[in-house]
């Protein structure tokens, strides 16, 4: 049987939320002196700089300048069997440190062991393309440069990837606002019709739960019945009442009650 | 045994339809719908559904065509994304008259769930649609009925088409 627990607070616990709470970090431990992740350490530290490395959830993560990621990541591949850049991308950290985070998430086919090579960039800055190492990174730096907008120098064919070639803005940038910018939210009326008819279709409806009594066409009304289509306006209503069910249109936002008498 | 006899009209048996031109070319309309297969998303399954053997769209003389040019109807199954909107509209625009449009499915009449900056919320922004078709995603049957409600639709307008204006103007 279950161990009986009083209930009387369980409602309660849901809507408590610790103003000091903290994200959990992931624990950081050494590298062992002899482990396959030291040997890859010491090979790297003998040509390029590292800032810092620590072992986290079994991986290797790795800072290093930016300016060295070419380089680190050849010696990886050439001599520590790292022969796989399975993902690589950007982070966004410009809110907190005014710098983007490049990620190499690295893989070791024969020793099944990961290094993610991390380093900081401004946002001007560009980081040099590593497609000619591993043919992966074409996709993923034309990405990058789609949702960061950072630049890989020496890449192929640098262009977006997601997102329309005319498009404005890069989506994946903290400050980008998720139903889009005023460019977007015109974007499919301004590429297929023009300027001038944005007036006509008007802008977009980003409320899901939106009716709209005065639109013949594309709701019916609530309570009684019109011919669809039919022109409603609010001027007509009132000379002509008709008189719908109220018990449909519950209108919430003249309730008694307000937040304050609530708690 | 029973017997079969074609009374073409009620008067005499003689071989005469009385009918107008609006209701004989609408019922030739309306009897062989051919849809553009668009498929854009997870509708686009629902809508391979209808069009198989087990819901049969062809016994409705609904056949799915590959071209914009032999197509009658064009069923928006799934999401539209922003990028894509310019392309959709160009394959409406080579379909040739008379052309219908069933949105399907809730991204297709809203941008449903899409709630973002890469989708279109709602296809009646970029092309003129007849029937809204609820659901994520619509089952077949609710496609079938659609097509129904699109016949009927179509058995009610005007065989000129010049008489048949759109009232949104996209």
């Amino acid at each position: 049987m279950r161990k009986y627990v009083p209930k009387d607070d369980v409602q309660k616990k849901s809507y408590y939320t610790d103003r000091f709470w903290v994200a959990p970090r992931v624990p950081k431990e050494m590298v062992e002196e002899g482990s396959h992740f030291d040997s890859v350490v010491k090979t790297l530290s003998d040509v390029i700089e590292l800032k810092e490395f620590a072992i986290e959830l079994g991986q290797l993560r790795i800072v290093i300048n930016s300016t060295d990621n070419f380089k680190a990541l050849e010696t990886l591949k050439n001599e520590s069997g790292y022969t796989m850049l399975s993902e690589m991308s950007a982070v966004d950290y410009l809110a907190k440190d005014k710098e983007f985070e490049v990620f190499y998430q690295m893989l070791n086919l024969n020793e099944a062991k990961r290094v993610r090579i991390v380093c900081r960039i401004q946002p001007e800055e560009a980081v040099k393309s590593v497609v000619s190492l591993f043919k992966s990174a074409n996709f993923a730096e034309r990405e990058m440069f789609d949702m960061f907008g950072i630049k890989a120098n020496n890449h192929p064919f640098l262009k977006r990837i997601l997102m329309p070639d005319d498009w404005e803005g890069h989506p994946l940038l903290k400050t980008y606002p998720l139903q889009g910018d005023e460019f977007a939210s015109w974007y499919e009326v301004d590429k297929i019709f023009g300027k001038e008819y944005r007036d006509v279709i008007g802008p977009e409806n980003r409320d899901p739960s939106n009716v709209d009594r005065y639109d013949g066409q594309r709701f019916s009304r609530v309570g009684y019945e019109v011919p669809f289509g039919s022109e409603i306006n609010k001027d007509k209503e009132e000379e002509n009442p008709i008189a719908y069910s109220k018990t449909f249109m519950v209108d919430y936002t003249t309730g008694t009650k307000t937040l304050s008498k609530r708690k | 045994m029973a017997q079969h006899q074609v009374n073409y009209a009620s008067s005499a048996g003689l071989p005469i339809a009385l009918t107008s031109v609006d209701k004989l070319v609408n019922w030739g309309r309306s009897n062989s719908l051919w849809p553009l297969t668009y498929g854009l998303a997870c509708c686009a399954i629902e809508m391979m559904a209808s069009g198989a053997s087990r819901y049969d769209f062809d016994r409705m003389g609904t056949i799915f065509r590959a071209s914009p040019r032999q197509a009658d109807v064009m069923i928006l199954a799934g999401t539209l994304s922003k990028k894509h909107a310019e392309f959709a509209r160009r394959l409406y625009d080579q379909m040739s008259e008379p052309k219908w449009v069933i949105s399907m499915g809730s991204c297709a009449n809203t941008g449903g769930m899409f709630n973002t900056y890469a989708t279109v919320q709602g296809v009646d922004r970029i092309v003129p649609v007849d029937i809204y078709l609820p659901g994520c995603a619509p089952r077949p049957e609710t496609l079938q009925y659609a097509m129904m409600m699109l016949q009927k639709k179509i058995r009610r307008e005007s065989a000129d088409m010049k008489k048949n204006v759109k009232q949104r103007i996209v």
